[in-house]
């Protein structure tokens, strides 16, 4: 045979000592695989240069293995020590690449030697394995689903990893292995949120699913009971988020964690990925509250214009949506008008939803569309357009006249479908008002003569029947006329030939009496039994005779009962109980392994299971270049404990150092965009030659740079941060104790204390903001502006003090140019936001500025000027915004309150007001005053503050202590005495005040 | 069905009346339902038998119905599975109709059609669809950014590639890379010059290391680019998508944007683009490497791009905003019952051009199936007739609004059919070099983070999308 001579010469080919003819069999041979064709008894040439140094033979030959190992199970385990020696290669993509292959080897008896793998790679320092081994979990499961339970410990595991890389493809192991263990999830919660936006892409989708199901189970249902909702009105508004959570001041309060699942996954909206973007609208459509739905019809408009494909899934889920919320799309209804070159279900698609969406308002234009459509070439959506103008008239009571006149017009049209869908669709308008409508019954008898589609005939003669007391004089020719071609009819034709023959003989037997009869022996003896059974039914119903019993009194009433008209339903009705984006929804049928999405438990569970413990605030301090120094993990442990030693002395040291071994941490929680990524590329240029043992570490701050991080609030900033400070401890411990690694938890936490760092961690400097006035409409020809200390770190230098100005058109002409002009005095240092090309009229806009006071109060004066005029204006920070909070312990707070003794210490006794006389009004009304951060006190009468000034970085420490009566003894020591004195007026200021 | 709830009814009582007269039916009816309750329950989905694993195996199907290429990334499935889809292409008549999901008795097929191929994937278990579809699509890109274009012969030529980049992009069904930056460091695109080296010394298109980008949080990036000349540049292009009426109101129209970027840039450079006129662009899309936060805050696309071409962001300007359509169509299309003709007037005139010159002007018509011939004489331009597909092209070219282009003529018909009941609609093409029709400009560009001083530029076009003339 042909093809074995073939295989023969490849076998040569592979056994041939030359490199080059062995690539070229193993490329023939993957042309074999593609095509489908065996090659399976070449496996014993093939499985011997696996171990090939040339990669791409190498790579070839694994593709071969993954496709016939299963059926030679015994040659495929020869292959087995190969991969085992490639796990252990310094090389992260050989390490990754033999995991791969391994477990895709479908051979029961290494399930052991993959579990080990799996194991050793979830530990592994390269993410990029991590992530593999992921992947390997799944194909572990399936294979031998015995292994569940280890598998699971890996799964949490990996959960844990702060990984972008990892995070998705976990995610995924989880949904197949342990979907049940929410459990495992409640810890990682906030990490993967947070992490989302710079998660791959399909890593998101997957990642967004599982947190749908997850937020189902654990928070309460934001859709409040009872309270009629009005759509439109929460259309126009919905965008505002701040406005939404102030309002709520009814008794459903939002957990925070179910406000950082919808806030952190709208900006994903804008994902160039279209499933990301549906998984994001079906999140917002199942767990927003009504009215924030609507900020995803945008974005599911804009997929409309991607591939034909895309469209089609797309639409399918408006449809769905649309019933529920017409709202929701009605303003984008011209985005559903058909096209001629549209395919024929992305038509019908579109025209579903123009019904749903077709109200009284905007009935006329969609009519106006629909009788363009209704002359369309392709048939079959001309017919399903008769069906949507149908449901129209239905569903809008206004135009069921126009409709219907419409609709009788098409009875002459020259093509016999739309003809046939015609008349359907007349029948069940006429029987939602059958009263002046015998023209109508006329007319169509008039036409039955010819019309053979089978299921317009039916309707006629079903109209015949039911309204045969409209048309005494035609019905009965018509059941003539049927009786001459029953033999010919269609089986529904024949059925209502019966109907027909039925009613008439009750309401006209004198003239119908024969025809009757005959039409029912007809029946009796015809092929198909469901008409013997129909009419041996009719016959007994209606016909007396002495066994009929009480029954045929009944008849009359029995067969011509009114009937309920029929409401014309949408096809997509019952589409709402699949999840949306399903295979399940796109199908309208349960797909294997569909899992139904939970409903809202009536109360929430425990919310605090999603606690992560965060390293008690205290002073860590992490040396990054020092990672980068590491040259690989067996040199770990030498190098692990000369850090240890260089970080205690560092620990003596005062926090504000600011050299360069201090903290990096310090830094990049303050730092602008620009340093950090200064500070990446030289850490960059360092990792280059050591790159398996810091690879690990280098995404960590690359977490904060790319993606949004510098523009993340504060504290999801420090959460990273926090994370961060996770990874490195557990790397530490890794380098330490590489063999039993998480077992020893007195490690940990020495370990932990062994570093000392001093990170700034802010938990509650956000006081109310207060707006100060820049400059007023009046004197501004229009422009107004304001500002606010938005608290923040300052993104472009961190000495500069983050000031966020509101400029606002109040003119009735659009400003152009808004930009910065002159500054004095000419040292100040501003950094100013980019030029504002165009302000319409009314519209208002926020930019960032960032000022350097050197920490004075001294107002900066510049001035803000559009393209025609130029104003002067000031800002004058008040004392307590040239600060920033520093956490620090109540021990260290004392230690430095110790060092700023006397002249550097200002004091007074103050009177409080009574109303804050609680230690949390005593904490907001200091907010309110200082960008300080609290230092937990142990004592119950003393209140203790940290921060530091922006500029110079100098403590201010302020501490509060509480008397018996309603005074107390303000104390505030730092090197500045007269910030000092005027923190001190000012906070003496907002204590006396209520 | 619909259609039938009226005899439904009939049959409704029909059926009840029988169940009383025979009980004994009844009792075996009632038993069946609750029989028939038990089931549903019993099948309800439990978290146990859940499996999440996505994209089985894949088929590549050319425009005659043979597999010429199928991967499986699991156990294999047999090629037999296709069968299903065969029978709904059979039906669908137009490749166009197939649906894209099916389902058969224990698999799902979800189908792409790109460039006369059909690329047919098996699923067994509950996915989002369009998670796979999207995939697809990304295969198919990835192709056409290897081998310049997606057709059976380049995919055969190829196929020891294609097979290393499915293997590549996918790991157990789930995406592995799909970033074009990430599968060229492993897998060599093919060029002439290194298919002949390769042949000659042994060597091979497979990269030896694993891409940095890989690892790092800028996945879209390789690492270590360099370039003698560094540039960058971007491609604003706009396509108009419009329906117009018989009566020459708009009806409905909006602007799909998209601008494209070629950055040939060394290092790791950081740009920033700002507008003009930001404020057009409400609704976006962007590549991963744009930072959201800077556009929410600041209306400027900042990021790091990645080597090559790639497209940076996508933008709808919706139907709801006012759009300038370019050109007027003055069109009348006559068929008469008497003579079994018609007549065909077409005229076209530039309408809200601002001031630039419309080139590439085309007209295409989709004749209704009675039409046998055209005879028609073209002012500018040639005209074609395709009698099978009924297709008549105008290629005008140029539009010159001092004279304008205009098409007439007779149209011969099949006798004895009866007319046809609707107008074609007219598709209209068309390009102006040089300009946004959405006015949107880009203001500059910066860079940040290396030293040199890259060469810039920006290039706009408006194109005509989905433009459709109904008559």
């Amino acid at each position: 045979m042909p093809s074995v001579l073939r295989n023969e010469d490849l076998k040569e080919m592979l056994e041939s000592s030359k490199e080059s003819l062995k690539l070229e069999a193993m490329k023939r041979i993957v042309g074999l695989i593609a095509k489908g064709k065996s090659a399976s008894e070449l496996f014993p040439a093939v499985v011997k240069n696996v171990a090939s140094k040339n990669i791409e033979l190498k790579k070839l030959v694994y593709v071969y293995l993954v496709r016939y190992a299963e059926e030679q199970q015994d040659l495929a385990l020869l292959s087995i020590s190969t991969f085992q020696r490639a796990l252990k290669d310094p090389n992260q993509f050989i390490r990754a690449s033999a995991l791969r292959v391994l477990s895709s080897i479908r051979v029961p008896i290494i399930v052991p030697i993959m579990m080990l793998a799996i194991k050793e790679a979830a530990a592994d320092l390269s993410p990029y394995v991590r992530k593999t081994s992921a992947h390997a979990i799944q194909k572990l499961y399936s294979l031998d689903p015995d292994q569940k339970e280890q598998l699971i410990e890996v799964i949490e595991k990996l959960l844990k990893d702060k990984s972008t890389l990892v995070a998705g493809s976990v995610v995924m192991a989880f949904e197949e292995v342990c979907p049940d263990r929410i459990d495992l999830i409640h810890k990682n919660y906030r990490k993967l949120c947070n992490l989302l936006v710079d998660v791959e892409e399909w890593g998101q989708v997957v990642i967004i699913s599982m947190l749908t199901r997850y937020a189902r189970t654990q928070f309460t249902s934001p859709w409040m009971e009872g309270a009629e909702f009005d759509e439109n009105k929460a259309f126009y508004d919905s965008d505002s988020e701040e406005k939404k959570d102030q309002t709520e001041a009814k008794p459903y309060v939002m957990d925070p964690d179910h406000r950082l699942l919808l806030r952190n996954t709208k900006p994903l909206l804008q994902s160039r990925n279209t499933a990301v973007v549906m998984a994001v609208a079906q999140l917002y459509w199942h767990l927003a509250p009504k009215h924030e739905v609507s900020i995803v019809t945008k974005s599911l408009v804009r997929l409309l214009r991607s591939h034909r494909e895309v469209q089609y899934i797309v639409l399918q889920n408006i449809a769905t949506m649309s019933i529920q919320r017409k709202g929701m799309f009605e303003p984008f209804i011209k985005s559903f008008y058909v096209r001629s070159t549209d395919a024929t279900h992305i038509k019908t698609l579109k025209l579903e939803i123009l019904t749903n969406l077709a109200n009284e308002a905007n009935i006329s234009t969609i009519l106006r569309e629909f009788q363009t459509y209704v002359k369309s070439q392709d048939k079959a959506f001309a017919a399903a357009t008769i069906q949507a103008i149908g449901r129209c008239a239905t569903n809008i009571s206004e135009v069921t006249d126009t409709c219907l006149n419409g609709l009788v017009l098409l009875l002459s049209n020259r093509d016999e479908a739309v003809v046939a869908e015609s008349i359907v669709v007349i029948k069940k308008l006429l029987q939602t008002q059958p009263t002046q409508h015998g023209d109508i019954i006329k007319h169509m008898a008039k036409l039955f003569d010819n019309v053979t589609v089978p299921m317009a005939r039916a309707s006629i003669l079903w109209l015949m029947g039911e309204y045969c007391e409209k048309v005494p004089k035609i019905a009965p020719d018509v059941l003539r006329k049927m009786a001459k071609t029953f033999t010919a009819e269609e089986d529904i034709v024949k059925l209502q030939t019966v109907n027909l023959a039925a009613k008439l003989y009750l309401t006209n037997s004198k003239q119908t009496k024969l025809l009757t009869q005959y039409i029912l022996n007809l029946g009796k003896y015809d092929q198909n039994y469901d008409i013997r059974d129909r009419t041996r039914f009719i016959r007994q119903l209606i016909v007396p005779n002495e066994k009929s019993g009480a029954l045929s009194k009944y008849a009359r009433r029995i067969l011509l009962a009114p009937k309920p008209a029929p409401v014309l339903e949408s096809a997509f009705k019952d589409r709402d109980r699949y999840q949306l984006g399903t295979l399940s929804h796109s199908l309208n049928l349960k797909a294997t392994g569909y899992q139904e999405l939970p409903d809202w438990p009536a109360v929430a569970p425990d919310q605090s299971v999603r606690n992560v413990e965060i390293v008690e605030p205290q002073r860590i301090k992490a040396d990054l270049f020092w990672v980068s120094n590491v040259h690989c993990p067996c040199v770990c442990t030498e190098s692990g404990s000369e850090s240890e030693e260089e970080s205690s002395e560092d620990s003596e040291k005062t926090s504000s150092d600011s050299g360069k071994s201090s903290s990096g941490s310090e830094k990049s929680s303050s730092e602008s965009e620009s340093d950090q990524k200064k500070k990446k590329k030289t850490k960059k240029a360092q990792q280059k030659k050591n790159k398996p043992a810091a690879d690990r570490y280098a995404e960590i701050p690359a977490v904060c740079h790319t993606g949004f991080g510098s523009f993340l609030p504060k504290l999801e900033f420090i959460t990273i941060m926090i994370s961060f400070f996770y990874d490195f401890f557990f790397f530490c411990q890794h380098c330490l104790f590489p063999q039993n690694d998480s077992k020893n938890p007195t490690f940990r936490t020495s370990g932990i204390s062994l570093f000392h760092m001093s990170f700034q961690v802010t938990t509650s400097s956000f006081g109310p903001l207060k707006t100060y006035e820049l400059l007023h409409h009046m004197t501004g020809k229009g422009l107004s502006a304001k500002y606010h200390f938005p608290r923040q770190p300052c993104l472009y230098q961190p000495s500069m003090v983050a000031v966020q100005v509101i400029l606002t058109n109040s003119s009735d002409h659009a400003l152009e140019e808004i930009h910065i002009g002159d500054q004095s005095p000419a040292s100040l240092n501003i950094h100013c936001f980019n030029t504002i090309e165009r302000l319409e009229p009314g519209a208002s806009v926020t930019v960032s500025m960032g000022i350097d006071f050197s920490d004075s109060t001294q107002a900066a004066n510049f001035q803000l000027c559009t393209k025609e005029d130029q104003f002067s204006v000031s800002i004058q920070p008040a004392v307590g915004e040239l600060l920033m909070p520093s956490t620090m312990t109540e021990q260290d707070f004392c230690k430095e309150q110790g060092k700023l003794q006397g002249m550097n210490e200002t004091s007074a006794t103050i009177t409080m007001a009574t109303a804050n006389a609680s230690r949390q009004a005593i904490n907001k009304q200091v907010l309110s005053v200082a960008n300080v951060g609290e230092v937990p006190s142990s004592q119950n009468n003393f209140s203790r503050f940290g921060g530091r000034t922006v500029s110079s970085r100098a403590l201010v420490l302020l501490s509060l202590e509480l008397s018996e009566s309603s005074g107390a003894l303000l104390t505030i020591n730092t090197e500045k005495s007269v910030m000092a004195s005027m923190l001190l007026r000012d906070l003496k200021q907002a204590l006396a005040q209520a | 069905m619909n259609h039938s709830q009226g005899f439904l009814k009939d049959i409704q009582i029909s059926c009840l009346v029988v169940g009383w007269l025979l009980s004994n039916t009844a009792s075996i009816i009632l038993s069946f339902r609750v029989w028939g309750g038990q089931s549903m329950t019993d099948s309800a989905p439990s978290w146990f038998f859940y499996s999440a694993e996505m994209i089985h195996s894949l088929f590549l199907i050319n425009h005659l119905g043979d597999i010429f290429l199928e991967k499986h990334w699991k156990s294999v499935i047999s090629r037999s599975v296709c069968d299903y889809f065969f029978e709904a292409r059979e039906k669908a008549v137009d490749p166009e109709n197939v649906p894209p999901v099916l389902q058969t008795p224990h698999h799902y097929l979800i189908s792409i059609y790109r460039g006369k191929l059909f690329f047919l994937s098996v699923i067994q278990t509950e996915v989002p669809p369009l998670f796979v579809i999207e995939f697809l699509h990304r295969v198919a890109d990835t192709f056409q950014d290897y081998f310049g274009e997606c057709s059976e012969s380049v995919i055969s030529d190829n196929l020891v590639i294609v097979y290393e980049l499915l293997e590549e992009m996918l790991d157990n069904g789930f995406p592995l890379a799909t970033e074009s930056n990430v599968l060229k460091e492993m897998i060599r695109p093919p060029n002439i010059l290194r298919s002949v080296v390769n042949t000659l010394t042994g060597g091979s298109n497979v990269g030896e290391t694993l891409p940095q980008g890989q690892l790092s949080n800028i996945p879209w990036r390789r690492a270590g680019v360099k370039y003698a000349n560094n540039e960058a540049y971007f491609d604003v292009t706009e396509e108009i998508d419009a329906i117009v009426d018989k009566s020459g109101t708009t009806v409905s129209a909006e602007i799909q944007g998209v601008i494209e970027a070629c950055v040939k840039l060394s290092g790791m450079p950081d740009l920033t683009m700002s507008f003009m006129n930001p404020r057009l662009l409400d609704d976006v899309s962007f590549h991963p490497c744009v930072r959201f936060r800077r556009w929410e805050s600041e209306r400027v696309l900042s990021f790091i791009p990645p080597d090559g071409n790639f497209t940076l962001m996508t933008y709808h300007i919706s139907s709801q905003n006012l759009v300038a359509i370019p050109v007027y169509v003055k069109q009348s299309i006559n068929f008469f019952e008497a003579g079994s003709c018609g007549r065909l007037d077409i005229t076209i005139g530039p309408k809200q051009t601002m001031g630039k010159t419309v080139e590439d002007l085309k007209v295409t018509i989709h004749m209704p199936k009675a039409v046998l011939n055209a005879n028609l004489t073209a002012t500018q331009g040639n005209y074609t007739y395709d009698c099978t597909t009924k297709m008549l092209v105008w290629d005008i070219g140029k539009l010159n609004p001092q004279k304008l282009p205009n098409l007439r003529g007779s149209l011969s018909m099949q006798t004895g059919v009866p007319n046809p009941e609707e107008n074609p609609s007219l598709n209209i093409d068309l390009k102006i070099q040089q300009l946004a029709i959405s006015g949107l400009k880009v203001s500059r560009l910066d860079m940040y983070g290396e030293k040199y001083k890259p060469f810039k530029g920006v290039k706009y076009v408006t194109k005509a999308g989905k433009f459709q003339v109904r008559t």
